[in-house]
């Protein structure tokens, strides 16, 4: 049983972060590929401030949030005049650097060797290391990005995300400042997935550059596209779902080291499968172009 | 009242000169047509005018206020609205949300607002769709308004792309080839909404490449041939002007 409700706080984690990047590709049409670079600021700010200064890893979780705002809009303000496949590569390159300071700032990370026994959340003097209580708080989280980004989509300014992912050029004649929704966009994001890191590192307690690497940005991706693009529905479906299908391989009493690779290359075979029957996603409405 | 003037301006792409010392002006309330050959350079003009390009050397100037090296959106604000040759809608978005994104909003255009579903936004939201809806009635599409953008005619996407621009309320309209594939009865509408438009006190500089179309509705013509006004006038004007004839025809009478 508590192996289940720790695939579901996983997926609920990964909700989070494919909910975000959805803003991001899906609603705004921006291609990113550093999604998790945002986690990972996230999870080691949080643990680092909890590990080296003792802070409650609540006021940790929404340091390393605005820190992870703060990257989404540095690296954003530069790479604004890039659009489609350049967009992507530099926010490709901010994912491998940021997997690059965490593996070799080893003063300050530790690097390969990770930060083993980050603090759980204490709620009221209660430690949240039971998985049941975790997976609340998980949920919470989980609605409260929901909400965010429902509200934010549904409204004017969602309709003129829309409009920069139809036609930017159009939209700047409509006279749209489409380099400042580009960056609210991006912090946005950024912060939600900010959370997300928080989140997994205080419940797995250990985390290591491993966990952030650019496999990880382009798993997420593969979330949002296979639920649909522009459909938060759909983010739920693609993140429950690429977490807990690749978990049956488990039963089929494979080694891990068949396993691994086999999970990478059932995603490959469901993204090719839906792209040429449904490119649209799952659940989503829009079409890539 | 001048609305528009373009001071010389000089624009060029890899050494070929696509707008050469090029002056015009634009009086407020108007109907003007900028016409000549393909290639001499009229939507280069445009996009200089509404800020997709910055020119070389020249000045743009709207309603007194110099706008050459502003931005397309800070220009359209400004009060710029164009259209596009290759007709620029937002595909995969209903009618009425095209026209919608013309509109501009006081408190629902903020990151803030949409967030907290403030009231404000929900009112006024209502009041635009109002708006939205009466463009498109204007322009004859009202019973299209949940249809996609991508699934209406060809001819229908220039009345929307007008009724976006509608929606911005510019102090000038700059239409490029309005008319161009259009049926002969949707043509006939779309020189009406123009008319209309300008007895509303718009102002409307527009292009289009066949002379004899926009001789009825121009009330001034700029002809431009390789980047340089060759000439400008009334219609009457231009009928008889040997310039443009041997620039249209490559001789001097018909």
């Amino acid at each position: 049983m508590e192996y289940l409700i720790h695939i579901f706080i996983i997926a609920g984690i990964y909700i989070i972060l494919t909910l975000s990047l959805n803003l991001i590709v899906g609603y705004t049409g921006l291609a990113a590929l550093g999604h998790i670079a945002f986690a990972c600021v996230g999870a080691y700010t949080s643990s680092l401030l909890a590990l080296n200064f003792g802070i409650s890893p609540w006021i940790g979780l929404i340091i390393g949030a605005i820190l992870a705002s703060i990257l989404g809009a540095i690296v954003t303000y530069p790479s604004l005049r890039l659009k489609g496949d350049y967009l992507a590569l530099a926010t490709l390159g901010l994912g491998v650097i940021v997997y690059s300071i965490a593996k070799n700032w080893v003063g300050l990370t530790r690097g390969p060797m990770g930060l083993p026994g980050i603090p759980a959340f204490k709620l009221f003097g209660y430690e949240m290391n039971n998985v049941w209580a975790y997976l609340v708080l998980v949920l919470i989280f989980v609605f409260i990005t929901f909400i965010a980004i429902k509200n934010i989509t549904n409204s004017p300014f969602g309709r003129i995300l829309r409009g920069i992912r139809e036609d930017e050029i159009a939209s700047q004649a409509m006279g749209k400042n489409v380099n400042k929704y580009k960056l609210i966009v991006f912090v946005i994001g950024a912060f939600f997935a900010g959370i997300a890191g928080s989140l997994y590192a205080h419940y797995i307690s250990f985390i290591d550059p491993s966990s952030f690497t650019v496999m990880e940005s382009i798993t997420v991706l593969l979330m949002v596209v296979f639920g649909g693009m522009g459909s938060l529905a759909g983010s739920f479906v693609g993140a429950s779902a690429l977490i807990i299908l690749p978990e049956f391989l488990r039963f089929l009493g494979m080694p891990s080291s068949v396993a691994a690779p086999l999970r990478q290359m059932i995603y490959g075979l469901l993204l090719v499968i839906l792209m040429i029957w449904r490119p649209q996603g799952l659940m989503g409405k829009y079409k890539f172009k | 009242m001048t609305m528009l003037q373009a001071q010389s301006l000089y624009k060029e792409f890899d050494g070929i000169k696509a707008v050469d010392d090029l002056s015009f002006v634009v009086e407020d309330n108007s109907i003007v047509a900028l016409v000549g050959p393909n290639g001499s350079g009229k939507t280069t003009v445009f996009n200089i005018v509404s800020g997709f390009l910055k020119p070389e050397k020249g000045k743009m100037i709207l309603d007194a206020k110099d706008i050459t090296s502003l931005s397309p959106f800070k220009i359209a604000c400004l009060g710029i609205g164009r259209t596009f040759q290759d007709i620029r809608l937002f595909p995969q978005i209903s009618v009425l949300d095209n026209v919608m994104l013309g509109l501009k909003f006081e408190t629902g255009d903020r990151f803030q607002s949409a967030l907290f579903q403030t009231k404000r936004m929900k009112k006024e939201e209502n009041e635009s769709v109002k708006k939205a809806e009466e463009l498109l009635q204007f322009v004859g599409l009202l019973d299209k308004g949940d249809a996609l953008a991508e699934n209406l005619s060809h001819g229908q996407r220039k009345l929307l792309e007008l009724a976006r621009i509608l929606a911005l309320k510019p102090k000038i309209f700059l239409l490029d080839e309005p008319i161009a594939g259009l049926f002969p009865e949707t043509k006939r509408t779309m020189f009406g909404l123009i008319r209309k438009l300008k007895e509303s006190g718009k102002t409307i500089l527009f292009i289009e490449h066949d002379l004899h179309s926009v001789m009825d509705i121009a009330e001034k013509i700029i002809v431009l041939d390789h980047g340089k006004k060759i000439a400008e006038g009334t219609p009457e004007e231009i009928k008889k002007n040997k310039e443009v004839l041997k620039a249209y025809l490559g001789k001097e009478s018909l």
